[in-house]
């Protein structure tokens, strides 16, 4: 009865500095066989530095890691491996134009002779497909596979290599609803087998719902230890942050104005020359937010895109302001009073390799005060870098910090302050809080508010549902390139708008009973 | 292409620009003295006495008046051509084309200096400079427009145009701009005329005065200008310089075209205070060894400037160190190629010295994995 289970890895004490931050202090860790633990923890917090330690990518300054209570010391990805440690990262690190079974086998390969034997590889892949219902096809292309399918790929590999530690990073960043709890259902086969699952998130609510125990870290220490059955999404996220926040965000009614975004009848192309944005019409007036609810892929990048400037609009027309922007460029539309806050803000948003001051002018660095003629003001970049810092919270330790060694979430902020300080007429926010922290959500949800009760027309478009719902007036719902449902926020509810983004027409939607713990909700019939 | 920048004003934290530049200068310094050690090797392997040799070389460079101008001579036009190849790269770019740039900015330099016969020095000079520098930016727009157009890489079309660059001018020099004096028997322009070639300014040549105002251009160009900034945005992130209106199309023929201006003012200041004329074989390899220096001063202007000095040493020592030691002077080119290979390779001198990953680079791989 009082059996202690065995504990299969054991972080002790472990510090990791680099220079000028302690990722890590002192950061004691204990993960028993068959169970989840939810390591959860803002940007920065130093879960990734813990987990890159396991697996053997950095090395810590001092402590130690057991393996099944004996001391090792990992110094490379391959040896974690070996040792039965399986990562799954957030970024995959697949081959698109490899098959199922050619990316699993890649570096492990199964040989006759010279030549690739990949019958004995498909064949193990069968099995633990079966064994875990994770329902892959070896011979697929991964390239066709869904977002949630790689992501399957990804832990076959990990298990392919007899991993039965797994340590899964921020995985449902990717996922849509279902597809989560596709993946829920396989990691309770796994520890139901024996494996061990670390799942690092900042998402409560999943924390919450699969975890066995839930261990917090904030600024590189563990500041808790808790069971879901303990604990609730305002405890945690406290714990998270270090003081009290606001899950709901406050806002007062809407008061919308004259339209100031109208698309008619907007077609657009993927890079394939594939229609990807089917005759879109809609309008956002000023004072108000329209919210895009669709899984991720179903034309809502390309229309945005296409708004803006930087994808040609196939047909259709697109008006900010009443004037006609279509196919303009992006400088001159951006002049016309639009912001934007991309969808990747690492790729799209900011110049990693450039300071917090030069991303903070990214895009009005040729306009005074910051340039006479062609001649930088330096001065006048930095006073601004200085006052944005300031204004929209970005922790940096100086205006001429690399952008690259901010947080997600500080990165995000610094966008958000470069677009915002602007006030544009319109505002485009594209996935938003993507992958940041609680505290940083926070401040972005409430400066979108901000910005609508300033006036601004706010176009948002997100894949996280709560956010949709948090923060819209209206909810449009994108599935396969059109806009198939509109409604006012306060009338949406989670399923219905679930099965809109799945491809139910509305007129099918039925009812159904809440899945996630809240009071059942009823949903309305909608006629088309 | 390029990891580190040197140092701006708005690029790093306080205290880092003197560390940076240090890290920055540390790579580029050690792969001179390795390749000089190889160098070495071989040079024993050969027979000779490496401290003879290297001792000739530097005589040769820099061991009297006449030595320090043979340097000076052979620095100048590498100067333009560092920068040339810097500034593409500051733009993403890879200029291969410099020699041919270079080349018809030589030829178009020549035809200004031999054809126009009496004008003062004062508008003849800069009009042959002007109209080289012109041909060679009109050169590498054609480069620059293809790549804006149709995505055809600059490496492909440069090098391709670095051919026809060598026919052309071949071909001009042995037709019709050829030198019909009596006696002629080579592929040649007539010389320029007197006016045309440039004079020492207190001792110094004019070619390395402007090459070195060219360094200081660019340097603000790039640092202290919002085209910089655009071509800098365009280089470090093209996705992100188009989200931010930038178009990426026009900076690129911009970039290709500022290049190419560099390049064939290199060539114009070659033929003008040099070599007199235009004759084919003349500036061969001057275009490649700008992509070594370009490499070796880490793409920052100024430092292109000691850089080329470096190479103008060795070139004007060579013959030297070939006299003295016996050794033959193409054990420069092994030189320049291993300090190439070594700062573009630059992880193995980072691994001879055991440098630890730069932290900007480290915080970037950590980000890279998540969180």
């Amino acid at each position: 009865m009082t059996v202690e289970p065995e504990i299969v890895l054991e972080a002790r004490n472990i510090t990791k500095r680099f220079p000028g931050v302690v990722a890590n202090e002192n950061v004691s860790l204990k993960l028993y066989r068959g169970e989840v633990l939810a390591l959860l923890g803002e940007n920065g917090a130093g879960k990734t530095t813990l987990m890159n330690i396991l697996y053997g990518l950095y090395h810590q300054d001092s402590g130690e890691v057991l393996i099944r209570g004996e001391p090792v010391r990992i110094s490379s990805p391959s040896e974690s491996i070996k040792r039965g440690i399986g990562m799954v990262h957030q970024h995959f690190m697949l081959v698109p134009v490899f098959t199922v079974a050619e990316n699993i086998i890649l570096g492990a390969e199964t040989s006759k002779g010279p030549f690739l034997d990949l019958k004995v590889a498909r064949q193990r892949i069968r099995e633990l497909s079966r064994q875990y219902h994770l329902d892959v096809d070896p011979d697929a292309y991964v390239k066709d596979l869904s977002v949630g399918q790689q992501q399957r790929v990804e832990i076959i590999k990990a298990l392919y290599r007899n991993a039965d530690i797994l340590i899964l990073d921020e995985p449902t960043a990717v996922l849509t609803p279902q597809e989560t709890e596709e993946l829920f259902a396989i990691i309770r086969s796994l520890t139901a087998r024996g494996a061990s699952v670390i799942f690092i998130s900042h998402k409560l609510k999943e924390a919450l719902a699969i975890a066995d125990r839930i261990v917090v870290l904030r600024r590189g220490r563990v500041v808790g230890e808790t069971t879901p059955r303990e604990a609730t999404e305002r405890s945690l996220a406290e714990m998270m942050v270090g003081r009290s926040v606001m899950l709901e965000v406050e806002k007062g009614e809407a008061h919308p104005g004259a339209p100031v975004l109208t698309l008619e009848n907007v077609t657009v192309l993927d890079d394939r020359g594939q229609q990807v944005v089917n005759g879109v019409s809609l309008e956002v007036h000023a004072g108000e937010i329209l919210g895009i609810a669709g899984v991720q892929g179903n034309g809502q990048t390309e229309l945005v895109e296409a708004i803006t400037g930087l994808r040609p609009v196939h047909s259709g027309r697109v008006r900010i302001n009443g004037r006609d922007v279509t196919n303009a460029s992006p400088r001159r539309i951006s002049e016309i009073g639009c912001v934007h806050v991309p969808e990747d803000r690492q790729e799209d948003g900011l110049v990693l390799t450039y300071s917090v001051a030069d991303n903070l002018v990214l895009n009005i660095y040729y306009a005074p005060p910051f340039a006479h003629g062609v001649v930088r003001d330096d001065r006048a970049i930095l006073n601004h870098a200085n006052r944005l810092i300031e204004r929209y919270d970005v922790r940096t330790p100086s205006p001429l910090t690399l952008v690259s060694a901010l947080s997600g979430g500080n990165k995000q902020k610094v966008i958000i302050a470069r677009e915002l300080s602007r006030e544009g007429r319109l505002l485009i926010a594209a996935q938003p809080t993507r992958g940041i922290d609680v505290g940083s959500i926070e401040f972005i949800h409430q400066q979108i508010i901000a910005e609508r009760d300033r006036g601004a027309a706010v176009l948002l478009v997100s894949a996280e549902l709560d956010e949709i719902m948090a923060l819209s007036d209206r909810i449009a719902v994108m599935y396969h390139g059109r806009i198939v449902a509109t409604m006012p926020a306060a009338r949406a509810t989670r399923e219905e708008l679930g099965l809109l983004m799945a491809g139910a027409q509305p007129s099918n939607v039925v009812q159904e009973p809440a899945t996630d713990g809240h009071a059942p909700v009823s949903v309305q019939r909608r006629g088309v | 292409m390029e990891r580190a920048e040197l140092p701006s004003p708005l690029q790093a934290s306080r205290l880092a620009p003197v560390r940076s530049l240090l890290r920055a200068m540390i790579v580029p310094i050690m792969s001179v003295i390795v390749a000089l050690a190889i160098g070495a090797v071989i040079i024993s392997l050969s027979g000779a006495n490496p401290l003879v040799a290297y001792s000739a070389l530097f005589e040769g460079g820099l061991g009297s008046g006449r030595a320090i101008g043979r340097t000076l001579e052979k620095a100048t036009p590498l100067i333009f051509g560092g920068l040339a190849v810097s500034l593409a790269f500051k733009c993403g770019l890879f200029n291969i084309g410099a020699q041919g740039q270079l080349l018809l900015g030589a030829i178009f330099a020549a035809f200004i200096g031999f054809s126009l016969q009496g004008l003062p020095a004062v508008v003849h000079i800069p009009l042959a400079l002007l109209v080289g520098a012109i041909m060679g930016a009109l050169w590498a727009a054609i480069a620059g427009t293809l790549k804006a157009l149709t995505g055809a890489h600059e490496v492909i079309t440069t090098i391709m145009l670095n051919f026809v660059a060598f026919n052309l001018t071949d071909w001009l020099s042995d037709g019709p701009w050829k030198d019909r004096s009596p006696g002629n028997i080579v592929a040649r322009t007539p010389a320029v005329a007197p006016e045309a070639r440039l004079p020492d300014i207190a001792g110094v040549p004019l070619g390395m005065i402007l090459a070195v105002l060219a360094a200081i251009a660019v340097w603000w160009l790039i640092w202290r200008t919002t085209i910089g900034f655009e071509l800098r945005t365009v280089g470090q992130n093209a996705s992100a310089a188009r989200y931010a209106g930038i178009s990426v199309r026009r900076m690129t023929v911009l970039a290709m075209v500022a290049s190419g201006f560099l390049a064939g003012l290199g060539g114009a200041v070659e033929t003008l205070g040099v070599v007199g004329r235009f004759q084919p074989g003349f500036n061969v390899g001057l275009g490649f060894q700008a992509i070594t220096i370009a490499l070796l001063a880490r793409t920052n202007p100024i430092a292109v400037i000691p850089a080329s000095l470096l190479i103008g040493v060795m070139q004007a020592g060579a013959s030297r160190m070939q006299f003295n030691s016996g050794v033959a002077s193409e054990i420069i080119d092994v030189i320049q190629a291993i300090i190439l290979f070594f700062v573009a390779a630059d992880s193995i001198i980072r691994w001879i010295l055991r440098l630890r990953a730069e932290e900007g680079e480290r915080v970037t791989l950590s980000s890279g994995w998540g969180s």
